[in-house]
């Protein structure tokens, strides 16, 4: 196995354990403001430092991974589900439906994604569940392009001819033949999504647009720290790093994975 | 004994890049119950098209334009592809030339076996209760353990060793021999009145062949069902077949019994088959 495989699951699964283990490993609550120990620099009772509020970093970092890392997943969720089911119907039907299909990813891809994002975000209300959702309607297009591609090629071969000879209908052969033996370059850009997803969610809250304030997640962390960028430099140091660090963890197995496929 | 399968007249043409390409020119073709036919021909004479023609399973290049291929005295061509799927698998099966290719790589034996078991039962269910076409998870997991034990009896039957074993392999771990069987296996699920045998043996080693040929005719007696098969082999045909039809070019160039086509052959094609199977007899 590559040594940045083994190196990337190392870091996704630290962190992830992180994220679980969030309320048994911080000893503040996230949101709990502190009048005595403002913008206090990293030592050993708060591991990360203070923001201007008095809360503890560390804490709002773990409480934000858990955030952070479950919009990427999920939001990649929606997303690998959509293009798995336009893309292997475009592909398998062919003909007028995949034109259809095809042409509005075009038009999809056609919208500069970001700036569709923060429109949807100003008009609805910015919550975790409302990202999540429209970082996933806005990213499945190249997942449905992979999967048409595929597909395309898988369906001309001798074993979807047999499972067709022995009666299984076009739903069957889609779902159990052609999606699994196409699934796993849709798999390394899916992981690779993750680390994208993470991205968008950190400049949206960046941009106050993202996940509301108390509650914490990596951007929001962030543009707190702005103001006082002068005079704490852990407060955008540290949430700027584990940022960083996931996005190269994701990276890792996806290039990782696509070397091995 | 009266007429299983019967092709009219069937064409099928390529339609390729504004061409009309014919590869099968106003076949007709007739297989009785219980009998094995023969179909030779040289490669690209329109023998696979032709069979792939009887449940419309075509490439998608490939039209049937004319004819009528009547099965147990309905037209499958003029039959909704809903019904036509009750009849694939289930009445009419194949195999295929390449055993290893016509498997799903990623899936286990057992499952392409269990499978063509499973199509079945669920068409039977969605047919009969319209309405309750969800069956109970409870059902489902049943459903699937009896699969499961009929595939492994059906493994058992085309003569695998342990079969319990290879229920679980994929098709790469198995050699081609034992693939053809794991396919005579998924043919023979659903008891299928007519079995397309589109020349099982070709990429097999000589060996193999006689295995493979032995279980079929050894489960043609025990099971009884019709067979056509397809062939460039004249020595199979002598062994196996009753009847022959021979294809030259898209037709049907001649047809009669096996003695009749050795000793007083017609057409100018078959004559030079015969020929070249004597000499290599010699």
């Amino acid at each position: 196995m590559k040594i940045s495989l083994i190196i990337g699951i190392i870091i996704i699964a630290a962190l992830s354990l992180l994220a679980i283990l969030a309320p048994v490993i911080s000893r503040y609550e996230p949101a709990a403001i502190d009048q005595n120990n403002l913008l206090v620099p990293p030592s050993a009772k708060h591991l990360m430092g203070t923001d201007s509020l008095g809360r503890d970093l560390f804490s709002r970092i773990v409480f934000g991974a858990r955030i952070s890392l479950s919009i990427g997943i999920i939001a990649v969720g929606i997303a690998t589900l959509i293009g798995i089911i336009l893309g292997s119907i475009a592909g398998f039907y062919g003909g007028w439906v995949d034109s259809l299909i095809m042409r509005f990813v075009d038009l999809m891809l056609c919208f500069p994604t970001f700036f569709l994002i923060l429109a949807v975000v100003a008009i609805l209300e910015p919550s975790i569940f409302n990202i999540m959702i429209i970082i996933g309607l806005t990213s499945w297009m190249g997942t449905a392009r992979l999967i048409r591609a595929e597909i395309l090629s898988l369906k001309e071969r001798e074993f979807i001819q047999a499972a067709r000879a022995i009666g299984a209908s076009n739903f069957r052969i889609i779902l159990r033949h052609l999606i699994p033996n196409a699934i796993a370059p849709v798999l390394v850009s899916a992981i690779l999504g993750i680390a994208g997803a993470v991205l968008v969610e950190s400049a949206l809250s960046f941009l106050g647009l993202g996940v509301q304030p108390p509650v914490p997640s990596w951007g929001n962390i962030l543009i707190e720290a702005k103001s006082t960028l002068g005079i704490a430099w852990w407060l955008t140091l540290y949430p700027g790093i584990f940022i960083l660090v996931t996005i190269l963890g994701f990276n890792l197995i996806g290039e990782g994975l696509r070397q091995r496929i | 004994m009266h007429n299983l399968l019967r092709l009219k007249n069937l064409t099928v043409e390529f339609f390729q890049n504004k061409q009309v390409i014919p590869a099968v020119k106003e076949a007709n073709l007739e297989i009785k119950e219980n009998e094995i036919v023969g179909l030779v021909g040289e490669s690209g004479s329109g023998k696979t098209i032709t069979t792939l023609a009887i449940t419309r399973i075509l490439p998608s290049a490939a039209r049937i334009t004319s004819g009528e291929v009547i099965f147990e005295g309905i037209d499958l061509l003029k039959i909704q592809e809903e019904q036509l799927r009750e009849v694939r698998g289930k009445k009419i099966a194949y195999i295929f030339q390449e055993p290893t290719m016509f498997l799903n790589p990623i899936k286990t034996c057992g499952f392409q076996v269990a499978e063509a078991i499973i199509t079945h039962q669920n068409t039977d269910k969605s047919r009969t209760f319209l309405r309750f076409r969800r069956t109970s998870s409870q059902g489902k997991v049943r459903d699937k353990f009896n699969a499961r034990k009929k595939a492994i009896e059906l493994l058992k039957q085309v003569r695998l060793s342990s079969p319990e074993e290879i229920f679980f392999d994929y098709p790469h771990q198995l050699s081609g021999g034992m693939n053809q069987r794991v396919m005579i296996a998924q043919a023979l699920a659903s008891n299928p009145k007519l079995l397309i045998a589109d020349e099982p043996t070709t990429n097999l080693d000589v060996d193999t062949e006689k295995e493979i040929l032995d279980l079929l005719l050894d489960l043609h007696e025990r099971i009884g069902f019709s067979c056509l098969f397809i062939t460039h082999n004249l020595g199979l045909i002598k062994r196996l077949c009753s009847r022959v039809y021979v294809m030259y070019r898209g037709s049907i160039v001649e047809e009669g019994n096996l003695n009749k086509i050795f000793t007083t052959p017609q057409h100018e094609h078959t004559k030079a088959l015969v020929e070249a199977f004597l000499k290599i007899g010699q």
